[in-house]
């Protein structure tokens, strides 16, 4: 096969941006995807077999047949675990990854989230750092990212909201009722509440009309293709350069090291299962942060015989996602009205600043409420079936709001991915084995968190609340999976440099949620944007034609 | 009406929707035990119970596609139940009256607590689900809550018939 500038391994939010920003500079791309690339007339609204709800499967990958993980629980015990199960930590596998069927809130972290340990100092028994990048670094990226892929919402009415050169290229959709019934509330209570980021079109953008507002969004991929993902944004400008071709149903097996130490393309089964290399001038990984990890993991050779850029056992630690907590709020009233995405509404006040709290989170009111989630969302003094629980549905289904929100998560060293010593995947590989868990601290924001969302819907008239969050046993590192290869200036304590290069081989890349050093109060996906704006900028800049500039 | 009577209806609605005589799965006896379960956690109101929107179709097509690895927890689950209610009720569960038929079950749930928790997510899924899968009936559930149903399309601002200006 032909020798290539750049293989790029996985169509997600980040491997779709880097392959175009590649291919737009003239390198010549190959882009690598497990998955299949579906449209807008595959989405089956089907509430237990999506994204979100999977219960009879995941709609947009992976199968449940031949894609085991481990996880190990809190106990010690090892479980096989499939991607249908929420222990599993799936987010994707397609083209667009994540952002085929994602909810689409696209959140700028704030400048202390990348400077978390000198603001607050690390808690004792966690990992946390510094960032070697600055938010400053990182803005010109994110408004790029808003506005290629295009974001709606409207940011001024937050004093909290992070620098920005110019407003979002969208405006907000138009308030629905739990944003109106939230908004006075929130601001009697002194909070500065605003329409939220959303990678969706409110008005027609891109050449695409906008949202229809249904009841199947998050998880779901848009019937009329108003949410924006890489898959019908980037990737598309990608492949129309001529320069970039897309090779689907191909799973990566392993990154090929000459016996120099650097990289000389992957090996790959093809869509007929059979095993073939593709060679390269450089090699970057975007499988999202688990499969990232274990890709380098697995990628083992006489110089490294414990994987790639893994010579200090960094890889697959810091494994990092988001704990959830906030609550639920009933009401004497309707609060729904069957107008998505749903999430519309939140607020920035309690990201930073509460003294004892290592940072705090984002709040926001929660998707659209399909019925199969109200079946624990009812009363909790609700019996747990019978008339009464039938009943309680009837009741509450149209007069409740559940606001909550991604909780800062404490990394740990030890919340790490390791190979399994004995199960394997469809092709032979040893899977990805998951353990540990975030530092005890990220609890404690959380409980914290669900207080606040309760106030709230109290102010909001709520005749009363639950929270939820809790202490979950295992980590959550699902669809907001990160850290697993940490961008740092120390090769002794960090995966990659601020370029997203390996410190251990110059020509293997890592561009994706692997390399955040903390994952922000905030959902993760537009910082993974902006970092692969960034990174690539970078690549293209050293990119001496036929390899980098040292 | 007595629970047995209604289980029954359902299931014969149930099999006959699928156009086959049998299930995929289950045997009649198990179907019939299973369905008095399903309408413990999902009685009949003036809306449908469980079984009558199809909780033991979706159950049974399941087990022989996505659940195939839950089948032995069904089998044995079943058995288990049926032995349950000859001991307590006297009789086979979708026989024993309404009200015995609710103490077995609680007496399932407290001894066979990881296959009434199984059943209980189950029978939520066919009941609360999408209707492709042979529960929730004509949306049945849908209906009940008070959504729309077939829901309401096409609510944009603005007229996408025109597209984007390009
Ligand atoms: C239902 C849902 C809702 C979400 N909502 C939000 C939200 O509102 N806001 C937000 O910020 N984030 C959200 N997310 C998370 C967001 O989608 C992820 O953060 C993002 O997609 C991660 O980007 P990535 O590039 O790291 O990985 P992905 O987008 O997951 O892309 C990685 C790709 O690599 C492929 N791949 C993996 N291994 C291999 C291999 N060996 N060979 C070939 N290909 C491979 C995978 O199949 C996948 O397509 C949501 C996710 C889901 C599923
Ligand atoms: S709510 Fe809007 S963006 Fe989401 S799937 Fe429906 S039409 Fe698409």
């Amino acid at each position: 096969m032909k020798r290539v500038n750049a293989v790029v391994v996985g169509a997600g939010a980040a491997g779709g941006i880097v392959a175009k920003q590649l291919a737009v500079s003239g390198m010549s791309v190959v882009l690598f995807e497990r998955g299949k690339w579906y449209t807008p007339a595959d989405c089956r609204k089907d509430d237990l077999r999506n994204q979100r709800t999977t219960v009879l499967g995941n709609a947009f990958g992976p199968e449940d047949e031949g894609n085991p993980r481990v996880l190990v629980d809190a106990a010690g015990n090892a479980h096989v675990v499939l991607p249908s199960e929420g222990s599993y930590q799936n987010n994707a596998a397609c083209v667009g990854g994540g952002t085929l069927s994602y909810g689409a809130q696209a959140w700028r972290y704030m400048p202390q989230d990348f400077r978390l340990k000198s603001t607050y100092g690390a808690p004792p028994g966690s990992s946390l750092e510094d960032w070697p990048i600055s938010y400053d670094d990182l803005e010109p990226f994110y408004d790029q990212a808003e506005y290629e892929i295009g974001v709606s919402g409207d940011y001024s009415p937050t004093p909290f909201r992070s620098p920005r050169k110019r407003p979002l290229p969208m405006p907000p959709l138009p308030a629905n009722r739990e944003f109106e019934i939230l908004e006075p509330a929130a601001k009697r209570l002194g909070l500065h509440p605003f329409p939220l980021p959303m990678l969706r079109n409110s008005v027609p953008y891109n050449d695409r009309g906008p949202c229809m507002r249904c009841r199947w969004c998050c998880g779901f991929a848009c019937e009329v293709d108003a949410k924006n993902g890489s898959q019908n944004t980037v990737i598309p400008i990608a492949l129309g350069t001529g320069n970039c071709e897309l090779r689907m149903s191909s799973t990566v097996k392993e990154v090929l090291v000459d016996d120099k130490g650097r990289a000389r393309g992957v090996s790959y089964f093809d869509e007929s299962g059979h095993l073939q290399e593709q060679l390269s001038d450089i090699v970057v990984v975007s499988a999202c942060a688990i499969e990232s990890a274990r890709l380098l993991l697995n990628s083992k050779s006489r110089l490294f015989p414990n994987g790639l850029g893994n010579r200090y056992d960094q890889v697959g630690r810091n494994l990092q996602g988001h704990h959830y907590t906030g609550a639920v709020g009933y009401f004497d009233h309707d609060t729904y009205d069957d107008m998505g995405p749903g999430a519309s509404i939140a607020v920035m006040d309690y990201n930073h600043g509460t003294p004892g709290l290592v940072g705090g989170g984002m709040l926001a009111n929660e998707f659209i409420r399909l019925p199969i989630h109200m079946v624990d969302r009812v009363p909790k003094d609700t019996p747990r079936w019978g008339l009464a629980h039938k009943q309680a549905m009837r009741a509450w289904h149209k007069r409740s709001i559940v606001i909550m929100g991604p909780t800062q998560q404490i990394p740990t060293a030890d919340a790490r991915v390791i190979l399994d010593p004995a199960v394997k995947d469809q092709w032979g590989l040893p899977v990805a084995r998951i353990q540990g868990n975030c530092h005890p601290h990220t609890f404690e924001i959380g409980a914290v968190q669900s207080q606040r969302a309760e106030a709230w819907l109290k102010e909001a008239g709520a005749i009363f609340t639950s929270r939820t969050g809790g202490k979950p046993a295992t980590i959550s590192a699902g669809q907001h999976q990160a850290g697993t290869c940490r961008m740092g200036n120390d090769p002794q304590s960090s995966v990659v440099n601020r370029n997203c290069q390996l410190h251990d081989v110059d020509n293997v890349f890592v561009i994706d949620g692997s390399v955040h050093v903390n994952n922000g109060g905030f959902n993760p996906v537009l910082t993974i944007m902006a970092i692969a704006y960034m990174a690539s900028d970078a690549l293209v800049h050293n990119w001496k034609g036929t390899g980098l500039r040292s | 009406m007595a629970g047995g009577v209604v289980a029954g209806a359902a299931l014969a609605a149930g099999c006959a929707s699928r156009g086959r005589g049998n299930w995929d799965f289950l045997n009649d006896g198990q179907a019939h035990t299973l369905a008095a379960i399903c309408d413990q956690i999902i009685p009949a109101d003036d809306f449908p119970s469980a079984s009558q929107a199809g909780a033991v179709t979706y159950i049974d097509r399941q087990l022989a596609r996505h659940y195939r690895r839950h089948r032995e927890a069904y089998r044995a689950g079943l058995e288990q139940a049926e032995l349950l209610s000859r001991k307590l009720a006297g009789v086979s569960l979708s026989q024993a009256p309404q009200k015995s038929q609710f103490e077995v079950v609680t007496a399932i749930e407290k001894e066979q607590p990881a296959f009434f928790a199984l059943v209980r997510s189950h029978t939520f899924e066919s009941f609360y689900g999408n209707p492709r899968h042979g529960g929730n009936r004509d949306a049945v559930s849908w209906r009940m809550l008070g959504l729309d149903e077939p829901p309401v399309r096409g609510r944009a601002q603005y007229d996408f018939t025109k597209g984007a200006q390009s």
